[in-house]
């Protein structure tokens, strides 16, 4: 092992003991999200209140440390959010996995979250890190119908 | 089977990949690195016998057209074919088993009622071309399942069969498992009871002598990447008195004797299963390789193959929480080792061995059915050829040893 790097302490934590990956008997909006070519399944569940607030969110589903770390930071930001500021840290955090850098203040708003900064550089992970969050952008701008729910796939990202 | 003398140091300044860099290329099931010697086959053939082959009248096709042909002589005699009409270039080895599946389908009047038994451990290429002839026809697959070590045997075929079974799909060498079957047993029982079996060799070829004559199989499919050739260019053997009378897949330039408004005469086989412009550099680079597998030695090859694995699944068998996918013996591996460890996704393995300049596969190895049937969700393979070394396997060993810990597990 002499080249230590992306499996720290943080991303190992979420992976190992996630804090939000459980059944959520209210939620109100449900999505599940796949990465047809890993494997990786995931299901976002929501309870968002009349004021739009994200009042509870959980995640369930199978798949590598990196897509299930992901994920739990992510309810770890956005629960207590508006939709609308769910929506831009989703945003937020995509760009920086797109783009592969974010201003500091931007980084600073996806806290632990912004630690994933590096897979920008691991093309093969990049669908593993974002597939919670782009099953949560799904939901929230409506094109996951939630009368009738299909899985988002990352496959045409 | 004795010690190899391959000299291995020698054989690896061959690979210009290898030389290049410090990866411990351990992917070799999914395809192998290129020797200088094909790379410049397939130089020289561009350099000096350019033409479209078969089509031009003057000296630099005919040139083509005989290296291409030559290069079907010698797979013809690699894989102890009767003769070279009888070897079909394709692109690989999934487009030489839709081929069959297409045109034997058609030929023999796949319809309902018909069953076609699929090994449960075959790589997509040889279970989605039948569940497509299926699908369109009425026609049933059914799986033949082996033990969770890999094993299959007679009696399990004969047990699987039924008097409605046409078609046997199965590979010599499963591509997750690494166990290789016997062919030659499956495709007596097959005949006896009126069925064709269809062998996918992608595995086997690169690695073990192979004698599609003396397995007496109706079909045998494989790739030139997994042995050293360049990509895209594939075998389909195929007994003659199916070839002859199947029709043809894709159809096009060369396809043809005869066209006319209102009237086709097929070509002569092989070309009325080569449609459009072939590929005579691969065919050429597929012809250097052979001679480079040769050179060595085919015994040389299995011999250093085991050796290898033998050596590698000692050093993972040692390290906690590591299970091997299929038998105990590496005999019954021929290089290829897919594993899990315990509470560890295979992708989180596969990016750590990355970071450590270690390649090999995760996920299902296009095998997803037989991931099911064994209960693992996806693994991760390491798959050996005769150019690595033990301590490209200790690098291996030892990086896996550490992986849990870096995972956060105490122990």
């Amino acid at each position: 092992m002499n080249n230590r790097t992306f499996y720290n302490e943080v991303l190992t934590e979420h992976n190992l003991h996630p804090a939000h990956k459980h059944e959520l008997a209210d939620a109100n909006m449900t999505c599940e999200g796949l990465n047809p070519s890993c494997g990786d399944d995931i299901w976002v569940h929501l309870d968002v209140d009349d004021n739009g607030i994200i009042q509870k969110g959980a995640f369930e589903g199978d798949g590598c440390a990196i897509s299930q770390a992901s994920a739990d930071m992510m309810f770890d930001l956005i629960i207590g959010k508006t939709k609308e500021e769910a929506l831009r840290l989703a945003d937020l955090f995509l760009k920086m996995i797109k783009e592969g850098h974010l201003s500091d203040e931007e980084m600073e708003e996806l806290e632990e979250a912004a630690s994933l900064q590096d897979i920008a550089h691991m093309p093969a992970r990049v669908k593993c890190a974002v597939l919670g969050w782009h099953t949560l952008k799904e939901m929230l701008t409506g094109e996951a119908d939630q009368d009738n729910p299909q899985p988002v796939s990352t496959e045409n990202d | 089977m004795g010690q190899s003398t391959i000299d291995v140091e020698a054989v690896r300044k061959e690979f210009p990949v290898i030389n290049h860099t410090d990866l411990a290329y351990l992917d070799n099931s999914a395809t192998v690195q290129k020797p200088q010697c094909v790379l410049d086959a397939v130089t020289h053939y561009y350099q000096t016998e350019n033409a479209n082959p078969f089509r031009g009248l003057y000296d630099l096709s005919v040139a083509a057209t005989d290296a291409y042909e030559d290069a079907r002589q010698k797979v013809a005699d690699f894989i102890h074919a009767p003769k070279k009409q009888d070897i079909i270039f394709t692109r690989n080895a999934s487009e030489s088993l839709n081929l069959v599946a297409y045109s034997m389908g058609r030929y023999l009047k796949i319809g309902k009622g018909d069953e076609i038994l699929v090994s449960i451990a075959e790589h997509h290429s040889n279970m989605l071309p039948w569940r497509m002839l299926a699908q369109e026809t009425g026609a049933t697959v059914r799986y033949l399942n082996c033990g969770k070590d890999g094993s299959l045997t007679a009696d399990d075929l004969k047990a699987a069969m039924t008097p409605n079974t046409r078609i046997v799909a199965i590979a010599e060498v499963s591509n997750v498992l690494g166990r290789v079957w016997p062919i030659a047993e499956f495709a007596k029982i097959c005949h006896e009871q009126g069925a064709i079996i269809v062998v996918d060799g992608a595995q086997s070829v690169p690695h073990t002598k192979v004698d599609v004559t003396a397995m007496d199989c109706d079909f045998f499919a494989f790739s030139g990447h997994k042995m050293y050739a360049p990509m895209g260019i594939g075998v389909l053997y195929g007994k003659s008195e199916w070839l002859n009378k199947m029709p043809p897949f894709m159809t096009g330039g060369e396809t043809i004797d005869i066209v006319t408004t209102d009237r086709i005469v097929w070509a002569e086989v092989p070309h009325r299963f080569e449609a459009g412009t072939v590929n005579v550099g691969g065919a050429v680079g597929l012809a250097a390789a052979i001679d480079f597998m040769q050179e060595l030695g085919l015994d040389q090859i299995e011999a250093r193959e085991l050796e290898l694995t033998t050596y590698a699944m000692e050093r993972l068998k040692a390290i906690p929480h590591v299970n091997i996918i299929g038998a105990d013996e590496p005999e019954n591996h021929h290089g290829i080792i897919a594993f899990s460890i315990d509470g560890v996704h295979p992708h989180d393995i596969t990016t750590i061995l990355s970071e450590n300049h270690i390649a090999v596969r995760a996920g299902h190895h296009c095998a997803e059915p037989l991931h099911h049937y064994l209960g693992v969700p996806s693994t991760t393979r390491a798959s050996l050829t005769f150019y690595n070394t033990r301590e490209e396997i200790d690098r291996l060993a030892d990086t896996v040893g550490q992986i849990r810990k870096e995972m956060g597990y105490d122990e």
